[in-house]
């Protein structure tokens, strides 16, 4: 079991938290403008990395509030959390060090 | 066998409390300190089980966790029967019951044992090779027999009666293993003064200590100096003890699963306690003292009861006080064996010879071993074992220098001590995801590089001399007390150890024989009967890595999960491939380290706390009434209520002709509510609906639907705009939560700049549903401040005021097509509303109803369902309700995806009524629907019923379906084929019950 750390709660088990997909991906400001392709990207195309992914996770029994982790695929380790609307950190996987060694 | 085992002083058994116990029937003695096998083996029993696959007779090879023989079934009746416990591990009580497995009709003969005979016929892969055909009999024949054949324990008889308990600990240093690394570690973590677990798998901490005959530390024997050491610790009230308690699991982010055995041992149990307790332990540093295990040696016949550890026949005698044997042949790799012969030769057990693989044995150890008279032969190996039901000789031959063995002399004895060197016991690390090095001296892998924040201290990484492990530990511990932010250090502080230094010295692999090998059975896996032959045949047969030839031979793969024979095994692939062991990889360490009951996993979440359970206000009513209740999600919803000799269909045929023709009352409460307020509210509502909301006046109701961003309809419920600025939002049953997250999603992450406030209100607002033609006539004489005249309050509206004094939110709705009301009342008072209009309904006749009748009523009427009627692929425009999308809007959710021209495609399913042409004939949901029941298999489908009743009203059963192009094919006749024949369906409008809708205004 994962420990999270919610950027306006602090680490808590991942038993409190719901895992929200791949962070950054805006929805459009007016859809009607998009291509079929375009649109069919935004709604399914997502990045599948090993390494560090930035994804979205809730702490849905905790605040309640959607927030953005970058989250080592490999060791399942974060780099960080940070507010939804907040820009990716930048930070590499050598930062990977909240848990574990 | 009357205890003739048992030494008359020493050990760590209480002779004051004797204890009385079964094994097959037979009463034994024992005492407080034994455990099943050591009592056993006091008693003279060595023959405690059979073998997996040839039903070869087995006997107690280890005194701990890696014993892979001696497996029972313990428990005094089948409520407390727990099958393949290691009788090294089980702690004897008054009264225990066990009894040995995989045996027929007794243990001492069994029938199954021609397996042995027919050995030759039964290789490595012979069911994958043999039981091929037909294919049908695998699952109906071959498998069962062979499962039951080859077995180990049985499944108990009765469901578990005891009671598990589940529990969360924090500390800053957890300290798996209470040896001599374990306990020094934890003195040291616990001085700095952070909080320290530690934890053991023994009834007693002390690990290896406890086991000493002649070790001393700081001047006391060596088992008195843990006990001193755990005196220490418990005088610290930053430090928790845990004995019986197994670390059986590394989890990510050090995240320790404890199982706590909490009163397997006690023969009266104290009811208030827990059978066994699960701890979830999130460590910040773990210190891994899991010591290291005895590996055996590969030679033939090396599976006779009386062939054991050599360690662990120390262990019986001097810890337990029980002489394994009278004489005793050792074979050994290392020093390890002599440290044994010589104390079990103080224990009176003669030590017939030693066989050392090594061509010369030069330590203080064999020097002792020589000077006691002990006849000790270097280069030597044992070539083969005789004995039915215990050895009774082993065979020595000499290796000549050219590695070829001479010829065997047989040696009687009633006991063979195999010390093949110590394999680090790295399971945990391993389960942490740290990665292991081979070390070339020690012949190990031993822990390298950690992942989490874990350090492995003692025997488990190597260091096996006792003044060194001590130092280790205590390092360790305090290295980790640091890591994990003690401010203060621990002292330095050292021990002063003396002790039978056994070296590193060990074997991997098979040692020689010069026998013919396809007759010889030398084992290497003993819990799932695998020999060295089983694994060079995989060689042969082409198979390279470790992880394939472990599947194909099952080596390794039993209960022990390979603690005695993965390294074994790694050595003899290593020798027929020559290719260097460390080339060969390894396989994974799994978890769980011993196996875990179910129970603890489970914890209480057992029949009635299984799944938490949902009721509404007015349950008790409806379980009063003696309604019969259906599980929707969490709910308990009542599903109809049947009035004496009524089945189901009778109970709903007369609720729905009571709303039809009268007035009944239904409990909604269960549909999701959300309250969306603020002063974007409606903006809101305009972007996750696909209706338009702007217009919508207050005190007005409008159904709502909802969709994905893919287009598709997720949810659908009637909304009130009760202000300007607020919604009374209702989803389905199920949908609630879903609902709220996806809201709070685009609120939060889309558009955090809307000034909106989103509240769950489910559980705030019980919902009574009234519905029928005299549903005004019900609640008129209740309200207050409310107009219910058609003019006032028409059909989707909401009115605000109190009803039987209890503030309302009282709305005009329908979901049956008949006058209805939904009255929306404050939880805590919802039963008293409720059973206020019941009476006041009586001179109506009012009908309570459950969920099967209000699916029928809207059925009859052509609502849909979602969830029903939609599978998360149709469109709002597939079920119908094209006319809910607001075309003027410029975006919602979902609005772009509907714009894709598949969405609109011809041919897509659509919603429509099916009318069996035998009106009697209720056709089954989800029966698929084809146009040409003569098309040649597979016939292609247009289409699956989502919705079937027989209707009381209409007089004949009615469905809903999902056909392609559905609409087009109103009036066709199309087919629906079931195993009891074709049932021809006419294409109908989904609305079978007052088309024009007149019945609304009542």
């Amino acid at each position: 079991m994962l420990i999270i750390t919610c950027p306006h709660c602090g680490p808590r088990p991942e038993l409190e938290f719901r895992y929200g997909g791949e962070a950054h991906i805006a929805r459009p400001a007016d859809p009607s403008t998009l291509t079929d392709e375009e649109w069919g990207a935004f709604l399914y195309q997502r990045a599948n990395p090993r390494g560090l992914h930035a994804e979205r996770w809730r702490h849905v029994a905790g605040c309640g509030r959607f927030f953005n982790a970058l989250r080592d695929t490999q060791s399942d380790f974060f780099a960080a959390t940070y507010p939804a609307g907040t820009p990716r950190p930048d930070t590499d996987a050598s930062g990977v060090k909240e848990s574990g060694r | 066998m009357s205890g003739g085992f048992r030494l008359a002083a020493g050990g760590r058994i209480d002779r004051s409390r004797p204890l009385r116990f079964t094994f097959d029937g037979r009463s034994f003695r024992g005492f407080a300190g034994d455990t099943l096998a050591s009592a056993l083996i006091a008693e003279g029993v060595h023959l405690v089980g059979r073998s997996f696959k040839y039903h070869r007779p087995r006997g107690i090879v280890s005194a701990g966790a890696d014993e892979p023989n001696a497996l029972v079934g313990v428990g005094a009746d089948e409520a407390h029967y727990t099958p393949n416990l290691r009788a090294t591990q089980v702690e004897l009580h008054d009264g225990l019951v066990a009894e040995s497995q995989n045996r027929w009709p007794s243990l001492s003969f069994d029938v199954g044992a021609v397996n042995d005979l027919a050995a030759p016929l039964l290789p490595a892969g012979f069911y994958y090779k043999t039981f091929m055909w037909p294919q049908r009999a695998w699952t109906s024949f071959y498998e069962p027999k062979i499962r039951a054949a080859a077995g180990l324990g049985r499944a108990p008889g009765a469901a578990d009666a005891d009671r598990y308990t589940q529990h969360f600990a924090h500390c800053e240093v957890l300290v798996i293993g209470s040896g001599p690394a374990g306990l020094a570690a934890a003195l040291a973590a616990a001085e700095t003064g952070v909080r320290v677990i530690l934890c053991d798998e023994q009834p007693e901490f002390g690990g290896s200590l406890l086991a000493e005959r002649e070790a001393v530390i700081d001047g006391l024997p060596a088992a008195d100096w843990a006990a001193a050491a755990v005196a220490e610790l418990e005088t610290r009230d930053n430090v928790t003890l845990l004995t019986r308690t197994t670390a059986f699991g590394y989890f990510p982010h050090n995240l320790i699963g404890l199982a706590e055995r909490v009163t397997d041992h006690l023969g009266v149990r104290d009811p208030r306690l827990p059978r066994e307790r699960l701890w979830q332990v999130r460590a910040a540093e773990v210190v891994i003292a899991a010591g290291a295990i005895e590996r055996p040696i590969v030679f033939p016949e090396n599976d006779r009861p009386g062939v054991m550890l050599a360690d662990a026949a120390r262990t019986y005698s001097n810890r337990y006080a029980a002489k394994p044997g009278e004489r005793a042949v050792v074979f050994t790799a290392g020093d390890a064996g002599y440290r044994a012969a010589l104390d079990l030769a103080a224990a009176g057990v003669t030590i017939a010879a030693i066989a050392d693989l090594r061509p010369a044995a030069t330590g203080a150890l064999p020097a002792r071993a020589r000077a006691a008279g002990i006849d000790v032969r270097t280069a030597t190996t044992v070539t083969g074992t005789r004995g039915r039901l215990r050895v009774s000789q082993a065979h020595l031959a000499a290796i000549k220098p050219d590695g070829s063995v001479g010829a065997a002399e047989a040696v009687p004895c009633d006991l063979v001590l195999m010390a093949g060197g110590a394999t680090p016991s790295v399971h945990l690390f391993s389960q942490s995801r740290g990665k292991l090095g081979w070390n070339e001296a020690l012949k190990a892998y031993v822990p390298e590089s950690s992942v989490e924040r874990e350090r492995s201290a003692g025997a488990c990484r190597g260091v096996y001399e006792l003044g060194a492990v001590l130092a280790d530990g205590y390092d360790k511990g305090s290295a980790a007390a640091k890591a994990a932010g003690a401010t203060t250090a621990a002292a330095s502080r050292s021990f002063a150890a003396k002790a039978l230094d056994a070296g590193s010295d060990g074997f991997i692999g098979a040692a020689p024989h010069g026998r013919n090998p396809a007759f010889a059975k030398a084992f290497v896996d003993w819990q799932n009967d695998v020999t060295a032959k089983d694994i060079k045949l995989a060689t042969r047969e082409g198979f390279r890595s470790i992880e394939h030839i472990k599947r194909y031979t099952t080596t390794g793969m039993a209960t022990d999960q390979g603690k005695t024979s993965n390294m074994n095994a790694l050595g003899i692939v290593s020798d027929a491939l020559k290719t260097p062991v460390t080339a060969i990889g390894l396989t994974t360490f799994r978890m769980p380290y011993t196996p875990t009951t179910f129970g603890i996993f489970a914890g209480h979440s057992r029949g009635a706390l299984f799944d938490p359970v949902r009721t509404t206000p007015i349950h008790g009513w409806a379980a009063e009434q003696g309604a019969a209740f259906e599980d929707v999600s969490l709910w308990k919803r009542a599903h109809y209520f049947p009035h004496a000799g009524e089945d189901m269909h009778a109970a709903v045929a007369r609720e729905c002709l009571a709303v039809r023709r009268s007035v009944g009352i239904f409990d909604a409460s269960t549909l999701g509510k959300i309250e969306v307020v603020g002063p974007d509210a409606a903006e809101f509502m305009n972007r996750m609906y696909t209706n338009a909301w702007a217009k919508l006046g207050v005190g007005r109701l409008r159904y709502g639907v909802m969709l994905r961003e893919d287009g598709f309809v997720t949810d659908d419920g009637v909304v009130g705009r009760l202000a300007e600025d607020r919604f009374h939002v209702t989803t389905t049953t199920g949908g609630a939560p879903r609902v709220l997250q996806m809201m709070e999603d685009y609120l939060q992450t889309e558009w955090p700049d809307l000034d909106v406030w989103l509240t769950s209100t489910t559980e705030q607002w019980a919902v009574i549903a009234v519905q029928g033609p005299n549903a005004r006539k019900v609640l008129e004489p209740l309200v207050e401040g409310i107009d219910l005249s058609p003019a006032a309050l028409p059909h989707m509206s909401a009115a605000t005021g109190t009803i039987c004094g209890v503030p309302t939110r009282l709305f005009r709705v329908s979901f049956t097509g008949e006058l209805g009301f939904e009255v929306n009342v404050p939880a805590d008072l919802g039963r008293v509303v409720w059973e206020a209009i019941f009476a006041a309904g009586a001179p109506y006749g009012i009908t309570p109803y459950g969920t099967e009748t209000m699916h029928v009523l809207r059925a009859e009427k052509g609502y849909i369902i979602v969830g029903q009627e939609t599978d998360g692929t149709a469109t709002p425009d597939d079920v119908g309700l094209g006319w809910a999308v607001g075309k003027a809007k410029k975006d919602f959710v979902g609005k772009r995806s509907l714009a894709r021209a598949s969405m609109s495609a011809p041919g897509r399913k659509q919603l429509v009524g099916l009318l069996t042409q035998d009106p009697q004939v209720v056709l089954e949901e989800g029966a698929q629907i084809v146009a040409d029941p003569a098309a040649p298999v597979p016939m292609p489908m247009v289409g699956h019923v989502t919705s079937s009743y027989a209707s009381a009203v209409v007089g004949r059963s009615i469905a809903l379906a999902m056909v392609k192009g559905g609409r087009a094919r109103i009036g066709e006749t199309l087919y629906v084929p079931m195993p009891g024949g074709t049932i021809p369906v006419t294409v109908t409008e989904p609305v079978f019950y007052d088309p024009k809708g007149e019945r609304l205004d009542g």
